[in-house]
C-alpha cells in the first residue's frame, strides 16, 4: 500500500463491460495480437482494451499472502525551519494538553475554581469565564461545526496540515520517535540495534525506551482524567486508591492505547485507520497546497559526478534518499502524492539542505499547488504559493466560521443568567377551592446560573385579583409576588398554586422571575 | 469468478471483481489487523464460555460465570433498597408532624408518596388527586376536608379508614335518612335554605326552621360543617355528591355516605406517612393547629 501513486495505479484503461466474454473472444479470435491503440478500445467491441495484449501475464494463479509484514520506519533526525516549527507546535499543543487542567479561576466559594473543567456529575462545562449548562449544549454543537469548517478552510488554503503538525497521533508519534531516538541513537544506530540479536545490552535499551513510552503514555491518560474532576485533589485521591473506578479505567484505557497507537502502530493509524485522508482528497482542490517533488526539474536522477561529466543530462535529483530517510511515515515524496503522506515537509528540511551543501538552488521538493506545478513544469512564472492563502473558497470558509464564532460569542454575552420553566398541571386542570375561587397548580423551575446564591422573584403578570403562593409557603403567603432563594448554579423546583377569585375570567398570564439584587 | 492477474504498474494481484471497469488490488492486509481479527475470535469463544450466548430451547446456554440480566437486575435493585433504607429509617423515627421542618426528608417522602398513591389510592381518586363527584370521591387537592386536613389528620384517616368495617378506631357517623319525614313543601323549603348558604337562592323562615330543627345538630347553625363527626360543610362552593337541588334533596332523603379502607396492615407506617406528606403537599394542606399531646417527646436531630 505504502510507495504506491495512486495517479499510477489507476492509469491502467478501464476494462469494458462484459469484459470476460470478449477477453475469451480475444484469445480464440488472437484479435488482441493486432496492438491496436487504447482509443480503438472505445470504437469496435472485439478490438478490447489494451492490458489484454500479450506481453501482459494473462490468468495466472497468483501467489496470496495472509498479511504483509510492517516495514518499520527509523526516519532520521533533521534539522530545518519546518523541522523547528513542528517543534514549536508540539511543545504548545503538548503543553496546552498536560497543563490546562491546573490553570486555576477563582469563581467565588460555590464553583469550582479549575479554569477548564467538564463537571459531569453536576452537569456543568466551565470553561475560564464562560459556563455551559446542559439546555445550553448549542455552544458545543457551535464549536462542533467550527472544528469542521476550520478544517475545511486549513485543508483547502494549506492542504493537509492539521495531519502534518497538529493532529494528535502526529504529535505523540513524533514523542515517541524521540524517545526512540534519545535511547536507540539515530536512523543508522536504530537499524543496527534492530537487527541485532536479543542481548543483554538490546534488552535493557529496550526496557527503558518502553518505559519512557508508558510513563509519557500513562501521563497522557493522566492528563485525560484531569478536565473531569479538580485536578489537585483527583492526583491525591488516584494515588491514595480512592478516585472513582472510571478514573482508573480511563487511564488504563488511554495509557494502552497510546502506548500501542504512539509506540508501535504509528504511521499505520494514518494509513489504514484513519478516515481523514480519505475525506481530505474531496476537501483539496488544484490551488491547496501539497509537498511536492518537482519531477520535471528532480529526473533523471543522477549523483553529482555524473552531472558534470554529462552536463545537462540530469536534473536536480542526486538519489541520495535523504526525504525517504526523514520521513516519519516512511514514503518516497518522489512518487507522486500519496495516502502515506501527512504534508509534515521534513522532506523538504532535508532535500534543502542536500541541495544547499552541492550547491543547487532550495525547494526540489517545496510545498507548492497542483496548479503551480502545473505553471512551473511548463516554465511559467509562478506567483507565491501564500496567494492560495486568499482566494474566494478559503475566503468563504473563513467567513462562515467567523460568524458561526461571532454569533456564538454574541449569543453568550447577551445571554441569560436567571432562567425560567413553566409546566402546567393537568390533571386535574384546575381546583374548585371552598370559597368559590378556582386555584390552579404550576410547577416552575428557577435556574441559577450564576456561581452564587441569588434571591430571585416570581410574579404573575396579568390576570387581576390573582394570587398565588408556593408549596413551601401556605395560603396565608398568598400574594401576587413570591420571593425565593435559589442556590448557587442550581435550579429550584417549585411548586406554585395560583388562584383567582370566584367569579373571575378566564385569562392568559405570565410567570416572570427577577433577580433581586440586578 | 476468480479471474486473477497482476497489476501492471503496481505489480499487484488484483482480487479478481469488478465494477464498472473498476477493480481492486490484492494488497494483503497489514499484520496487526489479521492479528486483531484472531484476537476477536478469542474474545468471542471466551464471552461464549462465560456468558450466556446461545440459545436452546427453553433457556440459553448458562455460562460458567453465571450471569444473568435478571441478577444483574435484582443487586441493582438491592442497592435502591439499601438507599432507601436509610430515608426508610429516618422517616419512621420523625413523626408525621414535624416532617415539613425538614425540607430534604419532606421531599423524599412527598416522593415516596407519589408512587404509593399512584398504587394504592388512584382507583378512587384518580391520578391527580382529584377525586370524582359521580361516584363520591373527595378531591384532595382543594381546602376542604370532612375529618381535618392536617398532616396528624391525614395520617389518621389512612391507617384508620373511613366507616371501615371491623376497625375499632376507624372515623364513623352516619347521615340519617329523612325519607317519609318531610312534606313536599317543607323539602323543597329545606333544599332552599341549604342553597342559600352558600349564597344561592334565598331561605325562608319555614326552611330555616326545618333546618335548625333537623340538620343543625350535625351541619352546624351558619352550615359551617363539624370536622368530629366528619358533617360536611353546607356553606362552601364544594360539594362532594353534586350542588343541583336535585343532588342536595336526594342527599337528604337517601344519602350517600362514603367508605374508605384502613391501611394499617395493609402498608406500612413509613408508606403511609409518605402517603399523608403526599396528600398533605398537594395544595390544600392545613397547618397543624393542635398542641401535640406530649410536648415532651424528642425528635431526632435533623440528619
Amino acid at each position: 500500500m505504502r510507495n504506491r501513486d495512486p495517479g499510477r495505479a489507476s492509469s491502467a484503461p478501464p476494462r469494458r463491460e462484459g469484459g470476460d466474454r470478449d477477453w475469451s473472444v480475444v484469445v480464440e479470435d488472437g484479435r488482441a495480437k493486432t496492438n491496436e491503440p487504447v482509443s480503438s478500445a472505445v470504437a469496435e467491441p472485439e478490438a478490447t482494451t489494451l492490458r489484454h495484449e500479450p506481453h501482459e501475464p494473462p490468468r495466472q494463479q497468483l501467489p496470496t499472502k495472509l498479511f504483509e509484514k510492517r516495514t518499520k520506519v527509523h526516519n532520521k533526525r533533521i534539522d530545518g525551519p519546518f523541522r523547528r516549527f513542528k517543534w514549536f507546535v508540539m511543545a504548545v499543543t503538548l503543553a496546552i494538553y498536560y497543563g490546562t487542567p491546573w490553570i486555576r479561576w477563582d469563581r467565588g466559594p460555590y464553583a469550582p475554581d479549575q479554569a477548564v473543567l467538564v463537571d459531569l456529575a453536576n452537569r456543568r462545562f466551565y470553561m475560564f469565564g464562560i459556563e455551559i449548562w446542559p439546555h445550553e449544549f448549542y455552544y458545543v454543537a457551535g464549536l462542533l461545526i467550527m472544528a469542521a469548517l476550520g478544517l475545511f478552510l486549513v485543508t483547502s488554503a494549506v492542504g493537509r496540515a492539521w495531519c502534518g503538525y497538529a493532529c494528535p497521533q502526529t504529535v505523540w508519534t513524533d514523542l515517541f520517535q524521540h524517545v526512540d531516538r534519545l535511547v536507540d541513537g539515530d536512523r543508522n544506530a536504530r537499524i543496527r540495534l534492530d537487527a541485532a540479536p536479543l542481548g543483554p545490552g538490546k534488552l535493557a535499551k529496550r526496557t527503558f525506551k518502553y518505559a519512557i513510552y508508558l510513563v509519557i503514555s500513562f501521563w497522557t491518560g493522566g492528563a485525560w482524567i484531569m478536565y473531569f474532576a479538580d485536578a489537585p485533589t483527583l492526583v491525591r485521591d488516584f494515588w491514595a486508591g480512592e478516585a472513582a473506578p472510571a478514573a482508573y479505567i480511563t487511564v488504563a484505557i488511554l495509557t494502552l492505547t497510546t502506548f500501542t497507537l504512539g509506540g508501535f502502530m504509528r504511521e499505520q493509524v494514518c494509513i489504514y485507520m484513519c478516515p481523514w485522508p480519505r475525506i481530505q482528497t474531496a476537501m483539496m482542490d488544484e490551488k491547496s497546497l501539497l509537498v511536492t517533488y518537482k519531477d520535471w526539474r528532480g529526473e533523471p536522477r543522477g549523483s553529482v559526478k555524473k552531472a558534470r561529466r554529462n552536463p545537462g543530462e540530469f536534473g536536480d535529483c542526486i538519489d541520495c534518499l535523504q526525504c525517504v530517510a526523514v520521513c516519519p511515515t516512511g514514503i518516497d515524496i518522489r512518487e507522486g502524492p500519496q495516502v502515506g503522506c501527512i504534508t509534515c515537509a521534513l522532506c523538504i528540511d532535508a532535500c534543502d539542505r542536500v541541495m544547499a551543501d552541492i550547491g543547487r538552488p532550495r525547494g526540489l521538493i517545496d510545498y507548492a499547488t497542483l496548479e503551480d506545478c502545473e505553471k512551473e513544469a511548463n516554465g511559467e512564472p509562478t506567483p507565491s504559493p501564500y496567494r492560495t492563502l486568499l482566494r474566494p473558497r478559503t475566503i468563504a470558509y473563513f467567513l462562515i466560521w467567523g460568524s458561526i464564532g461571532l454569533a456564538m460569542l454574541f449569543a453568550l454575552g447577551v445571554r441569560n443568567h436567571v432562567g425560567l420553566s413553566v409546566s402546567p398541571d393537568r390533571n386535574p386542570p384546575y381546583i374548585l377551592m371552598s370559597d368559590g375561587s378556582v386555584r390552579n397548580s404550576y410547577t416552575l423551575r428557577l435556574r441559577n446560573m450564576e456561581s452564587r446564591p441569588r434571591e430571585m422573584e416570581i410574579a404573575i403578570d396579568g390576570l387581576p385579583g390573582a394570587v398565588m403562593w408556593t408549596d413551601m409557603g401556605g395560603r396565608d403567603a398568598a400574594a401576587r409576588t413570591q420571593v425565593k432563594t435559589v442556590p448557587a448554579d442550581e435550579v429550584l423546583t417549585v411548586r406554585a398554586y395560583v388562584v383567582v377569585p370566584e367569579g373571575a375570567s378566564t385569562q392568559d398570564f405570565d410567570f416572570t422571575v427577577t433577580s433581586r439584587d440586578e | 469468478m476468480a479471474d486473477k492477474r497482476i497489476d501492471e504498474p503496481t505489480g499487484t494481484p488484483t482480487v479478481g471483481h469488478e465494477w464498472d471497469g473498476i477493480e481492486e488490488l490484492d494488497t494483503p492486509m497489514p499484520r496487526w489487523w489479521l492479528w486483531t481479527l484472531y484476537l476477536t475470535i478469542v474474545w468471542g469463544v471466551v464471552y461464549v464460555v462465560l456468558y450466556p450466548a446461545w440459545p436452546l430451547v427453553d433457556r440459553a446456554t448458562e455460562g460458567v460465570l453465571g450471569w444473568s440480566s435478571r441478577g444483574e437486575l435484582a443487586e441493582e435493585m438491592s442497592v435502591v433498597d439499601q438507599a432507601r433504607t436509610t430515608i426508610r429509617e429516618e422517616l419512621a423515627r420523625i413523626p408525621v408532624e414535624r416532617l415539613p421542618e425538614n425540607s430534604e426528608l419532606f421531599a423524599q417522602a412527598v416522593a415516596g408518596g407519589r408512587s404509593a398513591f399512584q398504587v394504592h389510592c388512584s382507583q378512587c381518586h384518580g391520578s391527580g388527586a382529584a377525586g370524582s363527584q359521580t361516584l363520591g370521591y373527595p378531591n384532595l387537592n382543594d381546602d376542604d376536608w370532612l375529618w381535618g386536613g392536617d398532616l396528624k389528620a391525614i395520617e389518621y384517616t389512612l391507617v384508620n379508614g373511613i366507616r371501615a368495617p371491623g376497625v375499632d378506631d376507624t372515623r364513623t357517623s352516619i347521615m340519617p335518612p329523612f325519607a317519609g319525614a318531610f312534606e313536599r313543601s317543607q323539602l323543597d323549603a329545606l333544599v332552599n335554605h341549604v342553597l342559600s348558604l352558600d349564597g344561592r337562592g334565598t331561605s325562608s323562615s319555614a326552611g330555616a326552621q326545618t333546618y335548625r330543627d333537623n340538620c343543625s345538630a350535625c351541619h352546624g347553625v351558619a352550615g359551617e360543617g363539624n370536622r368530629e363527626l366528619g358533617a360536611p360543610r353546607l356553606n362552601d362552593a364544594i360539594w362532594l355528591y353534586g350542588n343541583s337541588p336535585a343532588d342536595i334533596r336526594a342527599q337528604i332523603l337517601d344519602p350517600r355516605m362514603g367508605r374508605m379502607p384502613h391501611w394499617s396492615g395493609r402498608l406500612d407506617p413509613v408508606t403511609i406517612k409518605m402517603l399523608s406528606a403526599y396528600v398533605w403537599s398537594l395544595g390544600g394542606g392545613e397547618e397543624l393547629v393542635e398542641v401535640a399531646e406530649n410536648p415532651t417527646v424528642e425528635v431526632d436531630a435533623e440528619p
